[in-house]
Formats: C-alpha cells, sequence, structure tokens
C-alpha cells in the first residue's frame, strides 16, 4: 500500500496495480472505514479501482498531518475476506428486448453466440462496483463473463439512453441519464440511478453487489420504462 | 429584489465555490473557475465566502439592477459601465434601482467575476449553486442551464457603507506567455527523464477546445510508457497525457475519475491564472515544491475565511 500527496490538498492511496475482486473488496472496506472516520476533515473521497484519492480541508489539517492520520487508520483496518460480508446487494431489472438493445446485432456479431445466450450470460453473473465516475451514478461493474468480453465502439455514440444497459470489454455497466457513449448497448432498466429526491442519490455505491434480473417488455413499461426510436 | 438579465453574454453561469461531498458518486465538484477573482470579489462587499456570483465568461453581457444595492466587479479587464460611466473593476460600488450595468468583451482575461452585497439568492442543490450543465445540475432553475436574458437573480439589497478596491499587488496581469507551477505527483516519476525534459523545455498552447472541464494543449508531444492504465481519482488541475501525448489540464467540471496517466498537477494558485487564459496563450510550465504551495494556500485560504 502507498500513500501520495497529489496536490496541495489530496492524497492518494494505492491498494495495488492490479484489478481483483480482492482488491476492489479491500478498497470498498478501507473506503468506508476513512469515510466515517475522517467525515470532519475531508472535502471529498474517490475510490476506484485499486486507489482512494481524498482531498482534506487545508484550514483543519495538513498534508503531512493527514497522510500520517491515514496511515494509522489504514494499519489498523482488519479486513474481512473477499465477498464475505457484502451488506449492500442490488438486484436491478432489465428489459433485454431487441428494440432497446441497440447493439444486439454486433455483440452476436462479434462473439459468434446468439444474443439470447449473452443475455442469459449477462444475467447470470454477479457483479461488483468496481468504481464510479464518467456521470453522476454511473457504476464500473466486473467482471463480466469472459465470452461475452466485446471492445468499445470503434465511433462511439451521439446519444445513449437513459437506463441503458451496455457492455464494453470484462464490464459492464447502465447510463443513468441520456448521454454519449461507446460501450455496447444490450437491454435497459426502468430504473432511476441517480435521483435527488433519494437520500443516498446514487442506486450504487463502491463494493455494493449487482445482479440483473432480465424482465419482459410489459413488466418493463409498467415500471416505467421507456422504448424510443432509434 | 433582483438583478434582471438583459443580455446573458456567451457563457455567465451563478457558481459558488463549489459543490463538494458527492464525487463518490460521480458529481464533479464545478464551482468558480478563478479562485482569486472570485474571493476578492466576495471580500470587497465582506460577503461570507462562497456567496453566488455571476461568473461572465468573456463578456458581452447587460443587467439592469431592479434595486439598490452594493455590487463588487473582479476578473478579466473588460469595458464595464453603470448607466454609461465607466467603472473600475477589482473593485465595489453602488447601484441604484433601475441602474443598467454593461459589461463588453474581455480585452484582458477570460472570466470576470460579479458579486453582490449578501450575494445572489439561489436554491442549492446538493448544497451548492455551482452551474454544472453536463450534469443538469445547479443554476438559477436548478437544472443546470446558463443564465438566459430575461433571468431575475434574487439579491438581499444590500447597501455597504463603503466602497473598495482590491490592492494592487493581488490585481492580476493577465498575459499572453505564462508560467504554469506544476507539482511532481501522480505518474511523474514513471514519465522519462526525456518527456519530463520536452514538457519543462517547450512551450505549450491553449487550444479553443478548452472549457470548465479541462485545458487541451498543443505542443511537443510528450511520450509515456504506459500502454494502459487504471482509472483513478482526478484530484483539481491533474495533467493528463493521453496516447496522443498532448496535455490535458482538468478543471472545476472534470470527470472524477480518469484513466490517463498525469504529469502531476498544476499549483493551485497557477489554476486561477489558468482560468483566465484564453486560447492561443503560450504555457511554460516550471516546477513548484509541494509544501510551499500547500502554506501558500493555507494562508490565502486563512485570509478569505470569515470564520
Amino acid at each position: 500500500m502507498k500513500v501520495h500527496p497529489v496536490n496541495e490538498n489530496s492524497v492518494i492511496i494505492y491498494f495495488s496495480d492490479k484489478v481483483s475482486l480482492e482488491i476492489a473488496d479491500k478498497v470498498s472496506q478501507a473506503y468506508q472505514v476513512l469515510k466515517a472516520d475522517l467525515e470532519s476533515i475531508i472535502v471529498d473521497i474517490i475510490p476506484s479501482y485499486t486507489s482512494i484519492l481524498l482531498s482534506f480541508n487545508l484550514r483543519k489539517t495538513n498534508l503531512r498531518d493527514f497522510i500520517s492520520i491515514l496511515h494509522r487508520i489504514l494499519a489498523n483496518i482488519n479486513y474481512q475476506p473477499a465477498s464475505s460480508n457484502i451488506a449492500n446487494k442490488i438486484i436491478l431489472p432489465v428489459y433485454y428486448g431487441e428494440d432497446v438493445a441497440w447493439d444486439h446485432k454486433e455483440v452476436s456479431d462479434y462473439t459468434g453466440l446468439p444474443f439470447s445466450e449473452i443475455v442469459s450470460l449477462h444475467a447470470s453473473e454477479s457483479y461488483r462496483v468496481f468504481a464510479i465516475g464518467f456521470a453522476p451514478g454511473f457504476a464500473y461493474l466486473g467482471n463480466t463473463n469472459p465470452l461475452i468480453s466485446v471492445p468499445r465502439k470503434s465511433d462511439p455514440r451521439k446519444v445513449v439512453p437513459k437506463g441503458s444497459v451496455a457492455i464494453a470489454d470484462q464490464q459492464s455497466a447502465v447510463y443513468p441519464e441520456q448521454s454519449p457513449g461507446g460501450w455496447q448497448i444490450i437491454g435497459r432498466t426502468p430504473i432511476n440511478l441517480f435521483d435527488l429526491t433519494q437520500p443516498n442519490l446514487s442506486k450504487f455505491e463502491m463494493g455494493a453487489e449487482v445482479k440483473f434480473e432480465a424482465i419482459d417488455r410489459n413488466t418493463f413499461l409498467a415500471m416505467g420504462g421507456q422504448i424510443d426510436a432509434q | 429584489m433582483s438583478l434582471m438579465i438583459e443580455k446573458s453574454g456567451a457563457l455567465s453561469l451563478l457558481q459558488d465555490l463549489g459543490r463538494f461531498g458527492f464525487q463518490n458518486i460521480g458529481v464533479t465538484p464545478g464551482g468558480a473557475m478563478d479562485n482569486h477573482a472570485f474571493n476578492w470579489a466576495n471580500k470587497l462587499l465582506n460577503n461570507p465566502q462562497g456567496s453566488a456570483q455571476i461568473e461572465i465568461t468573456v463578456g458581452g453581457f447587460k443587467a439592469r439592477f431592479n434595486d439598490a444595492t452594493s455590487f463588487s466587479i473582479c476578473g478579466a479587464e473588460a469595458p464595464i459601465s453603470l448607466n454609461g460611466k465607466i467603472i473600475t473593476t477589482w473593485s465595489s460600488h453602488h447601484a441604484q434601482s433601475g441602474d443598467l450595468l454593461e459589461i463588453g468583451y474581455a480585452t484582458k482575461g477570460l472570466r470576470i467575476y460579479l458579486s453582490v452585497a449578501g450575494g445572489f439568492r439561489v436554491t442549492k442543490t446538493l448544497n451548492s449553486c455551482s452551474t454544472v450543465m453536463r450534469d443538469k445540475l445547479g443554476g438559477l432553475n436548478q437544472e443546470g442551464q446558463k443564465l438566459q436574458d430575461g433571468d431575475c437573480i434574487p439579491y438581499l439589497g444590500n447597501l455597504v457603507p463603503f466602497s473598495r478596491k482590491v490592492p494592487d499587488c493581488f490585481i492580476v496581469d493577465y498575459r499572453k506567455t505564462i508560467e504554469i507551477g506544476v507539482l511532481p505527483t501522480y505518474q511523474f516519476n514513471d514519465f522519462s527523464l526525456v518527456a519530463k525534459n520536452i514538457f519543462f523545455s517547450s512551450e505549450y498552447t491553449i487550444t479553443p477546445f478548452s472549457n470548465r472541464m479541462g485545458y487541451r494543449l498543443n505542443g511537443p508531444s510528450i511520450p509515456s510508457n504506459y500502454s494502459d492504465f487504471i482509472s483513478e481519482g482526478i484530484a483539481l488541475g491533474a495533467i493528463q497525457v493521453p496516447k496522443n501525448g498532448q496535455p490535458i489540464i482538468l478543471m472545476n467540471d472534470r470527470q472524477t475519475i480518469g484513466g490517463y496517466p498525469k504529469m502531476g498537477c498544476v499549483c493551485n494558485k497557477d489554476l486561477s491564472l489558468l482560468a483566465q487564459s484564453p486560447p492561443g496563450t503560450k504555457i511554460q510550465f516550471v516546477l513548484k515544491d509541494l509544501y510551499a504551495t500547500e502554506a501558500q494556500l493555507h494562508i490565502e485560504m486563512n485570509y478569505f475565511s470569515n470564520s
């Protein structure tokens, strides 16, 4: 583990230089502890695949003291074995119909699998939130089954509809809002992922376990899902 | 009591110091790009630090004070008048009910900060009124929109019993060639000696593809040893070096995480200077000591904070 200053009031902690489930679990446990213990002096905390970036209030502490506080807290974290204690489990309903799975053909062609097989591989896996970023509530979920690993689109879409479930490389994600994007779209959820009226704002949290549950078109529409022309 | 926008100009945004504490779920902080000018504009009026202001980019702005208030203007140099009479920037003034404020186009610098006594009274979203258009957050209607002609922005209508000017030594002279201090952090040590030599000995130009998210620079390409890179949190001022070797300095509206190696961070003080530098400005990078700039920022924060 390495702790390095980044700018006048930010410090980054590196847990590893390789992405793995085990490291993601470690990062999310450390994130929870740091967030709680340092609440009064930090301004922001950004966990990601293998690191945590913290910025602190310079009027309450300074770089040298903050780094030694971090070392002390990190040395005393009793990491639980991977996957044994995930409190936050999310099941996300997804409609995988071809009218919303805009890239079903491209993904089928690339993997050589019928789209129904791709859907069942995608929905049978359980994922972990490795990082949140790109946009509010946008979670990077890993890992997808290697059989459905596809590259990003060479020409990103200018418009990806809100709720689109997409895959790229060995990861999956859901677009919380309409935005540009380069991932391959295979379905859509009717669930709001970022909602200012909800106390925790974002459906996803670092370290949460996520499963996708296939729903049919009528259920999708009944839950408020929208289908629009491509 | 309010300010009525008659001409909003190219880009006028309500801003405070930023939306902090939500980067863990991907919400960018946003906030005034030039903290130096922003802090002074509030200080001149004895406003609480971080009181909401209008950040006027480039200029071409016209607004009417519907009620009397003290106000202040800091930042870029531009022809500024109140009822047709030229007024000075980096100072506070008094407006009577019905007075017309006109801000022409910036002649030096890029962003002009307009503050009123007590700050603009705008509803906050996630503890901030900072406008982030991409995320549809903040602003007058909390939907992330830039200010429009006809918008009325409420204020208290306080008159401060004095008018003040920022001491000359704190007024920044915006030049066409600037020195930008670099803190040797993040992957600085992973870049080769050749890469660092190119970076520090060359001149980089701010391109037109620069905005509140990031400043894209153009200059000699910086080689990197990374073929791929694990996404990590991006601090304010991070200097990303993507595959094409052309650096990008990440500013207030940056994405919270990113997957490019970084040649350190721009020191806080020079971010304000960068925020005032339009496309075409030439940049010379110089190495800075992190603990020295930390001490400097600490002094500045203490000076501008009210508590």
